[in-house]
């Protein structure tokens, strides 16, 4: 395949779709998952019926609200973070896209060759435990996810321009389903390389999933903000800064370690 | 190692804590020979600086020497004597070299947080906040200097601590904010307070070729320091009525050309503006009290400069924005480019222009810490400025 049409295939999957307003009453969870909300929902007032004290007025608001997000397929929670989950048409279902830049006191070049070793992601991409290098296209990702769980998948690389652009999509039938790119291009007046991320995934646990682990500030997208920052300090400081490991006082009467 | 820990406001306590680590190649570890307490750190010490956390160490303003070196740093060997720039910076980035020390996109490893209360991150700094880095500071035995090959300066052979200590910080914060209002022959600067800071804002006023100092707090004896130059004028602000008025009188009708707002966010006085503002704080409905700046603002001469190296760190209000727009007005603040301002300091010490050890008025130990941040908040036994020996 030449690489200009698997650049147009790469750029298809990125298109914005998941931005589109909601109305109020529109179906925005998936099938699977307006199935799920009902058994969730259920077993908690259910929970709240036997035993029923502190803290179940919370549980019956949250039970209910499930209940009623999987009988009529509307989230209010969805539609305020204006995302869907009942969105089928793209190669990755459920998908959300995320884009991140970062400019970059270096040539396009340098960081290129750093990233196209797809070993290397791990020193900056904290979620990631390990990435292995399969055939020339291939190559297998093992990251962290919450509670200690593993995730893992396959990706391959789908268009690659020496020192301008990479392109990965996972392969089927992955833990996480994703496609992303990088470009890598000359910022004006010498102020290096700006590089930009674009990404699209579908979480396992489904996008409520990812709206709760935004109040836990786990969301993928600080998360990439944050992975391009300790790129960014890599690729120019050398090293990425940190603070774990130094004395506190906290703890003075235990280890005192941050 | 004994170390000074915040542990909530006004509650500083020294805690037997482990010793710091190299934990980054171009890391150092610094044995601390002396180190001070800055009026800003009174802004951590009263709880109105966000993300602190108890435990925390803090002091930004040390010097001592090498004991343990990172394997990238060459340009330092153990037991070179060395100050260190409050600000911590990489060298590398767009900023740093463009000399924009304080701006370094690499030495905030909690960026995200500054970026959501300021749209970006500033660089890290030592004891002042997790959001700004939440690096331990120098209040302490031993402190690990990250971008040691970066930023140590190393002391010429025959200075003393006390010489060259406050390079660490108020003497180049002064003098950047003198240096902010690109002084023309003629010149009448304004300051407003005379803790360290403005000390040091009024002697690199002169040094950067103003004609006239008129220096304003309330304190006698920080006004008295002022004077002891025979040179700077001093206004009581607690004898004056309208401070616009009695700045023009004092200028031919013109105001100053450059007015230095040294006091920040944590601004006394009764007046109306200030009582409001103060009224919002405690009712966490706004964040800084800012009196200076606008009577700063009220006061400059049109086409003037209103330089801030008080610090602000959130919210303000009723800014007199029509008063500077339509005055031409020019602003300059910020955290300070310490690196860039050791080599001309350096040589204005050594040359006798000034002896930066003139606002020490107290000498003691890391152990009086505690007692020392209390009494330097309030004002007590004459303080204007606090040396710690570990």
């Amino acid at each position: 395949m030449n690489s200009l049409s698997m650049d147009q295939k790469g750029q298809s999957y990125l298109q914005d779709r998941t931005s589109k307003a909601h109305s109020k009453t529109s179906v925005n969870v998936g099938e699977a998952e307006r199935w799920g909300s009902i058994a969730a929902g259920g077993m908690m007032l259910w929970h709240l019926l036997r035993h029923g004290k502190v803290g179940s007025v919370a549980l019956a608001l949250i039970g209910g609200s499930l209940i009623q997000r999987g009988l009529t397929g509307h989230c209010h929670l969805y539609n305020a973070l204006e995302i869907s989950s009942n969105d089928n048409q793209h190669a990755v279902k459920h998908g959300i896209k995320i884009t991140k830049s970062v400019t970059i006191n270096k040539s396009p070049e340098d960081l290129f060759q750093f990233w196209r070793n797809l070993e290397n992601l791990p020193t900056f991409m904290d979620h990631l435990i390990d990435v292995r290098q399969l055939d020339g296209n291939r190559s297998h990702w093992i990251a962290k996810a919450p509670a200690g769980a593993k995730v893992e998948w396959d990706a391959e690389i789908i268009n690659e321009k020496e020192n301008e652009l990479l392109a990965w999509q996972s392969v089927e039938d992955s833990d996480i389903e994703n496609v992303g790119s990088v470009r890598f291009s000359p910022a004006p007046g010498g102020r290096g390389t700006e590089v930009r991320v674009e990404m699209q995934y579908a979480p396992p646990a489904g996008k409520l999933g990812v709206a709760i682990g935004k109040l836990l500030h786990e969301e993928p997208s600080i998360q990439i903000d944050e992975d391009l920052q300790r790129f960014k300090q890599l690729m120019e400081a050398g090293e990425i800064s940190t603070t774990n490991g130094q004395p506190t006082g906290k703890f003075s009467r235990q280890d005192g370690i941050a | 190692m004994k170390a000074v820990c915040w542990f909530g406001k006004q509650d500083m306590r020294v805690e037997s804590v482990p010793d710091p680590k190299i934990l980054n190649p171009r890391d150092a570890i610094i044995k601390v020979t002396t180190t001070a307490i800055c009026g800003s750190d009174l802004h951590l010490y009263d709880g109105v600086i966000p993300t602190v956390k108890e435990g925390d160490i803090l002091g930004h303003e040390f010097m001592g020497e090498v004991v343990e070196l990172g394997p990238e740093v060459k340009n330092l060997k153990k037991g070179d004597r060395v100050v260190i720039p409050f600000t911590i910076a990489c060298g590398n980035c767009f900023y740093c070299q463009r000399t924009m020390w304080s701006l370094c996109d690499n030495s905030n490893p909690n960026g995200w947080m500054a970026e959501k209360l300021y749209g970006f991150t500033p660089s890290g700094l030592f004891g002042y906040s997790h959001m700004l880095g939440g690096y331990a500071g120098g209040q302490a035995e031993y402190v690990r200097v990250p971008f040691a090959d970066v930023g140590p300066y190393k002391v010429p052979e025959g200075m003393s601590d006390e010489q060259v200590l406050f390079l660490t910080d108020i003497f180049p914060t002064g003098y950047q904010a003198i240096e902010n209002c690109g002084l023309q022959p003629g010149d009448t600067v304004a300051i407003w307070g005379c803790g360290p800071v403005g000390q040091f804002a009024i002697r690199s006023a002169y040094l950067l070729g103003a004609e006239r100092v008129i220096a304003i707090d309330h304190i006698p004896e920080r006004l008295a320091m002022a004077a002891s130059d025979n040179r700077t004028e001093t206004i009581n602000y607690s004898d004056v009525d309208n401070m616009v008025d009695e700045l023009k009188s004092r200028t031919g009708g013109r105001g100053p050309d450059a007015c230095i707002d040294a006091v920040g966010m944590e601004a006394h006085g009764l007046s109306i503006d200030n009582i409001y503002d103060k009224t919002m704080q405690l009712a966490h409905l706004g964040t800084d009290r800012a009196h200076v700046l606008r009577q700063a603002i009220q006061a400059c001469r049109k086409g003037g400069t209103v330089s801030l190296p008080g610090v602000y760190g959130g919210l303000l209000d009723k800014i007199p924005f029509g008063a500077a727009h339509a005055k031409s007005l020019t602003f300059k603040m910020g955290q300070t480019h310490v690196h860039r301002y050791f080599d001309p300091l350096i040589k204005h010490i050594q040359d006798g222009n000034i002896d930066p050890a003139f606002v020490i008025t107290h000498r003691l130990k890391l152990d009086d810490a505690p007692q020392a941040y209390k009494t330097f908040k309030e004002k007590q036994d004459n303080c204007i400025k606090v040396v710690l020996k570990p």
